[in-house]
């Protein structure tokens, strides 16, 4: 029988086929942070359960850590407490702890693939909806909840559903200045943010063949947004190629083996997808989001659209109020006071090496705040040896310490009220980045080319 | 954690006619530092609710007096975004059993059924009939049946099928929940550990 890769990784990690129930799934690899985590802990107390399998587990301090100061105790009473009880659970069940100023520590969907942890066939999971990340490399990789990582860390297995099979097929070229950030949110203001909501999905095609890891990761990364469970691309060299030599790939017998095993996961010629999609990569423009769901998105030279019949008028009014725009108006001009680069979306070396490509030699926009945010301490390091540094300095940008900061504005880091922010991160949610914030979603090229002006720029414009 | 036993519930319902409803909106993330499941119902919609003063803002619906009950019904895609489960907890804390919308975010969906939430899904059509019930009279009754799977209008007699699995059915009816399912299987679950994956 032909199967899909998502089909053949999931068949093989199947323990019981539950009858018109789910199927219990064995998990080979758990990440956990600190806001999920602490109540499936005290779950696993009052069951009075040990971790059962914590080799298999991985933990970082990301989500509401400070970007400033690391090497100070954490100002805020209750993240410090977040951070201070993930160390002790960890501590207490044998978990490998990478915690601030470890120099594996970072996003938890950066330090996965860049230790090796991430590989190809495996189930990857994590209370986080991003999850889908790891999907890159060919693993099952998806977001769940605390009562699901309580689940793994007590039996290193969950029950799902197992989700219809999308396909995405991009073939083609890029145009010069298009993203994989473009790709995707390209992809999902086509299928909407709720379009592939009950599938998992696998991209294929000419576009991600030819993207490099750091762009893979950024495409399945995002696959939540448009409601998929996650999102994969089968893995070939290139996905080979990063992974070795990285500290838990496999090694000499083992990397052989490994290799042989994963060439395997590829879909077979005529398996059976629920839906599939095909676009042209010439036809994806420079993107920008205008509304407050990733879907509301338009190719940045163009007007915002009126209502889609799909869309109730309300919502889609109620989501304009909020940014305060109209139908009609033209994303390029508009003043925008921050610009955010980072997060798991867009937080890894390659997202610096784009954006200093644009603002070397220039200089950052006097109205313009700008956060730079790595998505780790490697990352981090990457850009001082690179001399990415430098170049943001001499253009008057700062940078900070790793973590997940304003993506999601549990720190500090938060846009103030009524503030635009161009931000290469994955949701233009109402208060995402901060209450009363407004959210621009785009790709680091943008997002550069915005900070040099001061108001949204086409970088093709800029080059 | 096992929960309460669902069987029927007869409520009046509250209305939240928005589509796309993330769990940022829910509960936003500043709200997430808590390290034991405590306090998450003061947040839910904070944002929507309360001005950044802290006064209220009193058109949300659940601010609305008129508007009381157990089961929450919502636009479509509700429950999109994040998977944090603190949105199901805030809705729980609230006192909601059942949330009701005509499309469920996956995730958001699993963390209801895993705490003991009903997600009842039903048709567009059906969703906006319970809408205008709801505005007609705010004190209408609503019947939540799990074992026959369905959702009445009691006034009218009107009602829908819902969907959910044998499995999940017999969880929310008996309280159970999948770590009691799964503490049973470690014998397989241990030759999964054991063997290579290559």
């Amino acid at each position: 029988m032909t199967k899909t890769l998502f089909d053949k990784v999931w068949d093989s990690h199947v323990i019981e086929k539950i009858n018109d129930g789910p199927d219990v799934l064995f998990i080979d690899k758990h990440f956990i942070h600190e806001v999920t985590s602490p109540v499936a802990f005290v779950g696993l107390k009052n069951r009075n359960l040990k971790v059962l399998y914590p080799e298999r587990t991985f933990a970082t301090a990301d989500h509401n850590t400070p970007t400033i100061n690391q090497h100070l105790p954490i100002k805020d009473r209750l993240s410090a407490l977040q951070v201070k009880t993930l160390e002790k659970n960890c501590n207490e069940h044998d978990i490998e702890f990478w915690g601030l100023g470890h120099k594996k520590n970072g996003i938890v969907h950066v330090i996965g693939p860049e230790n090796g942890i991430t590989q190809p066939g495996l189930t990857i999971v994590c209370g986080d909806s991003h999850t889908s990340t790891h999907g890159a490399f060919g693993a099952i990789a998806f977001g769940i909840g605390t009562s699901e990582v309580e689940m793994v860390l007590a039996c290193q297995s969950i029950m799902q559903q197992k989700p219809m099979k999308m396909r995405i097929n991009i073939d083609g070229k890029l145009n010069d200045h298009v993203t994989p950030k473009d790709v995707a949110i390209f992809i999902i203001s086509k299928l909407s943010s709720s379009g592939a909501t009950g599938y998992f999905v696998e991209y294929s095609g000419d576009v991600f063949e030819e993207m490099s890891m750091e762009g893979r990761m950024t495409v399945c990364n995002l696959s939540i947004e448009m409601g998929a469970r996650g999102g994969m691309i089968a893995p070939d060299k290139k996905t080979f190629e990063y992974i070795k030599g990285r500290e838990y790939a496999p090694k000499d017998k083992e990397w052989d083996k490994a290799i042989n095993y994963w060439s395997s996961l590829q879909t077979d010629k005529g398996a059976i997808f629920d839906k599939e999609y095909n676009f042209k990569g010439q036809e994806i423009e420079p993107m920008i989001t205008y509304g407050t769901n990733p879907g509301m998105a338009i190719p940045i030279s163009k007007s915002i659209p009126s209502s889609k019949e799909s869309d109730s008028k309300l919502s889609y009014q109620k989501a304009l109020d909020y940014m305060e725009f109209s139908e009609g108006d033209k994303m390029i001009g508009k003043k925008i006071d921050y610009v955010f680069l980072g997060s798991c979306t867009n937080g890894r070396i390659e997202d610096f090496r784009t954006f200093a490509s644009i603002i070397k030699g220039k200089r950052k926009a006097d109205n313009v705040d700008a956060w730079l945010v790595p998505g780790s301490h490697k990352v981090l390091k990457s850009i001082e040896d690179e001399g990415i540094l430098e170049t943001l300095t001499e253009s008057g940008f700062k940078l900070r310490e790793p973590g997940c900061s304003a993506c999601l504005a549990m720190n500090d880091d938060k846009i103030p009220k009524g503030k635009y922010a161009v931000s290469t991160t994955n949701r233009n949610f109402e208060g995402r980045q901060g209450p009363g914030a407004r959210t621009l979603l785009a790709s680091p090229l943008v997002a550069a080319a915005t900070a040099i002006t001061g108001q949204i720029t086409d970088p093709r414009d800029i080059i | 954690m096992a929960y309460d036993k669902f069987k029927i519930l007869n409520s009046s319902a509250v209305p939240l006619n928005i589509d796309n409803v993330d769990t940022d909106q829910i509960i936003p993330a500043r709200f997430l530092k808590a390290t034991e499941r405590i306090g998450f119902g003061d947040n839910l919609f904070r944002d929507w609710r309360y001005k950044s003063d802290g006064s209220t803002i009193e058109s949300f619906p659940l601010n609305n007096k008129k508007y009381k009950g157990k089961i929450l019904v919502a636009g479509k895609n509700f429950g999109c975004g994040s998977s944090r489960e603190h949105a199901v907890w805030a809705i729980y804390d609230n006192g909601f059993r059942a949330v009701v919308s005509s499309f469920f975010a996956d995730i958001f969906k699993n963390n209801c059924l895993n705490i003991g939430v009903l997600p009842v899904q039903v048709t567009d059509s059906f969703l906006s009939k319970i809408f205008s019930q709801i505005e007609k009279d705010p004190d209408s009754i609503f019947e939540v049946n799990l074992e026959n799977q369905e959702f009445t209008i009691s006034e009218s007699g009107k009602k829908e099928k819902f969907k959910i699995s044998v499995y999940k059915k017999s969880n929310m009816s008996n309280g159970f929940d999948d770590i009691d399912y799964l503490l049973n299987k470690k014998k397989e679950i241990s030759k999964f550990a054991n063997k290579s994956n290559y």
